[in-house]
């Protein structure tokens, strides 16, 4: 049986390509490269291509440490998508579109991080466990050879890794018009605020890669399903009640 | 539509379906079940185009994700791993044979006999809101009844497959104080 190499480089190649995708919907000021009626859903679309791709890295090259780390990614992504999902319906809600910028101009009087902070708490984690990042990083893991990694080299591992930092940089940037008033700030104009609250964000995912201990993908699955998903479903409930009375 | 739409529209009906012949062309599960996904992304870029922006990005979503959990089902649920080694696509080829043929003629003579409404323009704006409406309203019953069937189904089937049970996590008078598992969960149950 020899390597999948075509899948093995649409893996690679896929990350950044997602990345790159995700950013596309987010507002800097007056422009957005993609005002998407549905920019919300599409984020969420482009980060689930994040699941073929890790496991077709994992598989492609034909290598069991790879195919082990693949596999520890769909389990924790089985974990956490769902939660995420729920965490995206809230901004949602209150502001009644899917739009990204619609999104941000609901937040002109309050920040959604103020009355969702659970939302916004799931949803982080859901940004550090697409980017196979610091406690999700399992499948990455040096027990494992470099798991998914692990047959990556030269401008593969080059491209692959720039598609991951990418995932991440542009789950902080996509946090900023849902949670934290978009551009919304004093003196500067408004592409400056979002590029800075995204740089505060990213600094906060980067320095908890080592603070937090690595999650196992078993023991993540029951804290997915039994603590987050409900969680996650009692914010929504809050911002439907509120919405409903307004 | 523009002469780019239809140029798009028709390039990607040829994309759709030529991949979905390459899911029983191919001799490995991983090629197939990923040429299945592309041919469904070329479906959600098709519903794109007809301006239906909710219906294209939430196949294009739901198709991938439903295409990568087929990996994890691969190794779930198939002994020895035969989904890693490359087979045939193709089983039982006369029953299958018929039975898509029967269902393409039963679905096309459906789309030439269905008196589809005509004339009426296109709504431009608020497509998603209206689908909602629809779907919350006059389709509500349909919505009802699909649901409990399709919780049925998937806890049929989980309940079918399922490796250990609520007796050999709890003993036989489920009066064991915590489970034994030989993987404790994340919650301390």
């Amino acid at each position: 049986m020899a390597a999948d190499s075509l899948l093995w480089r649409i893996g690679g190649g896929g990350m950044l390509v997602a990345a790159l995708l995700k950013i596309t919907v987010v507002p800097f000021g007056e422009w957005t490269l993609f005002d998407f009626e549905a920019g919300l859903v599409w984020f969420n679309a482009m980060d689930v291509l994040v699941w073929a791709f890790v496991w077709l890295v994992g598989w492609g090259g034909n290598s069991a440490h790879a195919l082990v780390g693949g596999y520890r990614f769909l389990a924790l992504a089985v974990a956490y998508e769902l939660p995420l999902m729920f965490a995206l319906i809230a901004p949602a809600i209150a502001a009644e579109s899917l739009n990204v910028g619609t999104i941000v101009a609901a937040q002109s009087e309050l920040w959604f991080i103020v009355w969702m902070p659970v939302a916004f708490v799931i949803y982080s984690v859901g940004v550090v466990a697409f980017s196979v990042w610091g406690p999700f990083g399992s499948s990455l893991g040096s027990d494992i050879a470099g798991g998914v990694a692990a047959e990556l080299s030269g401008v593969d591992r080059l491209v692959f890794f720039a598609g991951r930092y990418g995932v991440l940089v542009a789950g902080a940037a996509f946090a900023v018009p849902l949670f934290l008033g978009g551009g919304s700030g004093a003196f500067l104009p408004e592409w400056s605020w979002s590029l800075l609250k995204t740089v505060l964000v990213l600094a906060a995912f980067v320095w908890i890669r080592r603070k937090i201990p690595l999650m196992r993908p078993e023991k993540f699955m029951e804290v997915g399903w039994m603590l987050l998903i409900p969680a996650g479903m009692l914010q929504d409930l809050l911002v439907a009640m509120v919405v409903v009375n307004r | 539509m523009t002469l780019i739409g239809d140029v798009m529209f028709w390039a990607l009906g040829v994309i759709a379906v030529l991949s979905g012949v390459a899911v029983f062309w191919v001799n490995s599960m991983a090629r197939a079940t990923y040429a299945l996904a592309i041919s469904f992304v070329a479906v959600g870029l098709h519903l794109l185009l007809l301006d239906q922006a909710y219906l294209g990005v939430i196949t294009i979503l739901m198709m991938v994700m439903e295409m990568a959990v087929m990996a994890v089902y691969m190794i779930m649920f198939m002994g020895m791993n035969p989904a890693l080694m490359p087979m045939s696509m193709v089983h039982d080829k006369r029953l299958s044979l018929v039975i898509a043929l029967v269902t393409f003629a039963l679905l096309a003579a459906g789309i030439l006999l269905t008196p589809w409404p005509a004339g009426s323009p296109a709504p431009t704006e608020g497509v998603t809101m209206a689908l909602g409406e629809a779907l919350m309203e006059s389709k509500m019953l349909a919505m009802i009844v699909l649901s409990p069937v399709m919780v049925a189904t998937i806890i049929a089937g989980v309940s079918l497959s399922l490796h250990r049970g609520r007796y050999d996590r709890y003993g036989d008078d489920l009066k064991r104080p915590k489970a034994d598992d030989p993987q404790p969960g994340g919650v301390g149950r």
